[in-house]
């Protein structure tokens, strides 16, 4: 994982962006992925190669298959019982659809936050603890540093550690928001997800949400699913465009918003549909 | 996104006088319908007024500690319920930790683990119909099986069991309904971060759902401890001395000792009997506020 830090160039600002950064290690390798829900065809030979420490944003109109393709990467799509897939998705190499890959494991490496802030009706230290309670850690110690250490790296610290154990109903939904941001950092992952993670918050909440992907970005990869194409723009560093099912475009974020190759691309950001 | 574009004035197809005329009838009906259900409510609450005071007057005079505290008696002063009151607590506690694990664990397979087809919704059907079935039903079962077959005779244990068989497609059903209102994002959050499915249902679903679950099986349990006639048939003695002594002693239950009383013919007796609904209604009613107790200290809202 530190191998990366040392070939990066040591001043990395906008404009090292727009050159591909070769020397970034894959994290995700799609190859020629296909889903379906029983007959409808969700993906169609989906190829994407997904880099270490970048925010890929997956852009495109409803029903496109953005949500369906970042569920696979953990494979809770799978919780649908008629979905079938083939092709591979290399995970750090290896494939996610082995036999002997449990998604338990895949889990633990790949966080996810949802559309809808889903805390549980716990209190907040019992939610941030859920993940590494599940993992067997049971020591009082390791987990109140655990917990501090997540809440403050979904920058929500300041606002709750005077009420670590009131429910966590009792936050507002930007802050229940950024705390399943810190849920999902207490199980150390590698990879976060991110499903439309501020379609239900106000602008001010999402703007903090927003913040701290960028701030997350320097120890996490992250996929971030979003009808947004202001925020695709604001965060990412990649963008995917998905449309019924297919990647039109996959490039710098920059190049995407400025200079598609595909005329489908520059519609949709242009605002002609979606 | 995009804005929609400005349309033709429409033609109103409702007409405001026609609204207006329309209300005053509209509201006659709405006072009609309100007193309906007004009386509707009174009814029950008036001929169960009526049924506890009669209760009371009756049997408010023979209810004293000794009446807890003693045997029945063939004098009606020295007549008591304690073999009878031992019985039915006996009984809820034998009911209790077998109705939780064997309905719950149903209603958890139901409802987490059973792949939904055709299989799983007949056996919900049918388990829905057996809530249905009549409990003396129950009692020739019980009979049949528990006392015979297996060779418990007329034992508490059999009673237990026999009661527990009746109240497990209430709680199954109830429990399924506890944890099927768990919102689907509680198991997600839960399985994305690397939880099994059974740290997912123990952990997350379970507690969630458990003021549903206890309160149906506290609503289950208040049933069973006022029937009788599976007790009759998986033959609960009559008349019996002492409180039982252990799961296969003999036994009797509240019920049982009230039909008996009331079918003496001596106006003591009545009085006898009365009492004993008083204990059994104080019971009832102390778990019932239990249940509902437990339903809004620990009901969460998601």
């Amino acid at each position: 994982m530190d191998t990366k830090l040392t070939t990066k160039p040591a001043k990395e600002g906008a404009k090292t962006m727009n050159q591909p950064v070769a020397a970034r290690q894959s994290v995700y390798r799609v190859n020629d992925l296909n889903l379906w829900y029983g007959d409808d065809h969700a993906l169609k030979d989906v190829n994407l190669d997904i880099k270490q420490n970048e925010v890929t944003a997956i852009i495109g109109p409803s029903g496109c298959g953005k949500s369906t393709f970042i569920k696979t990467l953990n494979r809770m799509v799978e919780l649908v019982p008629i979905v079938r897939t083939n092709g591979v998705i290399e995970y750090h190499g290896r494939n996610i659809f082995d036999k002997d890959y449990e998604v338990e494991e895949l889990r633990t490496s790949v966080g996810m936050v949802f559309q809808q802030p889903n805390p549980f009706p716990k209190s907040i230290y019992d939610n941030i603890a859920y993940g590494p309670r599940v993992h067997g850690v049971k020591n009082k110690k390791i987990l109140d540093e655990i917990v501090e250490r997540s809440l403050r790296g979904a920058a929500i610290w300041e606002e709750v550690k005077d009420r670590l154990n009131e429910n966590a109903y009792g936050l507002s939904g930007g802050q229940q928001q950024r705390l399943c941001i810190a849920r999902c950092l207490a199980i150390e992952p590698d990879v976060i997800l991110m499903d439309e993670p501020t379609s239900a918050l106000d602008p001010i909440s999402t703007l903090k949400v927003e913040e701290l992907v960028q701030e997350l970005k320097k120890d996490y990869s992250i996929i971030i699913v979003t009808h947004n194409m202001q925020q695709a723009a604001r965060v990412s560093d990649k963008t995917a465009f998905f449309l019924n099912g297919e990647v039109v475009e996959f490039d710098q974020t920059d190049r995407i918003f400025s200079n598609p190759s595909d005329k489908r691309t520059e519609d949709y950001i242009s605002g002609r549909f979606g | 996104m995009a804005l929609p574009e400005k349309q033709p004035v429409q033609k109103k197809f409702i007409d405001p006088v026609a609204v207006k005329k329309s209300i005053s009838q509209r509201l006659v009906v709405n006072n009609i319908t309100k007193i309906i259900f007004l009386i509707g409510l009174l009814f029950g609450l008036v001929v169960l007024g009526i049924l506890l005071f009669g209760v009371v007057r009756d049997g408010a005079a023979w209810l004293s500690l000794d009446f807890l505290q003693n045997a029945p008696s063939r004098r009606p002063d020295r007549a008591g319920i304690y073999p009878a009151l031992m019985g039915s607590i006996f009984l809820m506690l034998l009911i209790i930790p077998m109705i939780f694990i064997l309905g719950v664990g149903a209603a958890i397979y139901l409802e987490e683990y059973a792949k939904k087809g055709r299989m799983t919704s007949f056996i919900e059907v049918n388990i829905s119909n057996l809530a249905g079935v009549p409990s003396i039903v129950f009692g020739l079962l019980g009979l049949t099986f528990f006392v015979r077959n297996m060779g418990f005779g007329s034992t508490l244990i059999a009673g237990a069991l026999t009661l527990a068989l009746m109240s497990l497609p209430v709680v199954i059903v109830s429990s399924q309904e506890a944890i099927r209102a768990v919102p689907q994002a509680m198991r997600h959050a839960s399985l994305a971060l690397g939880a099994s499915k059974w740290q997912t249902t123990f952990k997350v679903v379970l507690p969630a759902s458990l003021p549903g679950v206890i309160t149906g099986i506290i609503l289950a349990v208040s049933r069973a401890i006022g029937e009788t006639a599976p007790l009759i048939m998986v033959g609960a003695a009559i008349f019996i001395a002492r409180a039982p002594e252990g799961i296969f002693s003999e036994f009797t239950a509240l019920p049982i000792q009230i039909y008996n009383w009331t079918s003496r013919p001596q106006a003591d007796f009545q009085g006898l009997a009365a009492a004993g609904i008083i204990v059994l209604m104080v019971i009832l009613l102390t778990m019932n506020s239990l249940a509902i107790w437990i339903r809004n200290r620990f009901s969460k809202r998601y």
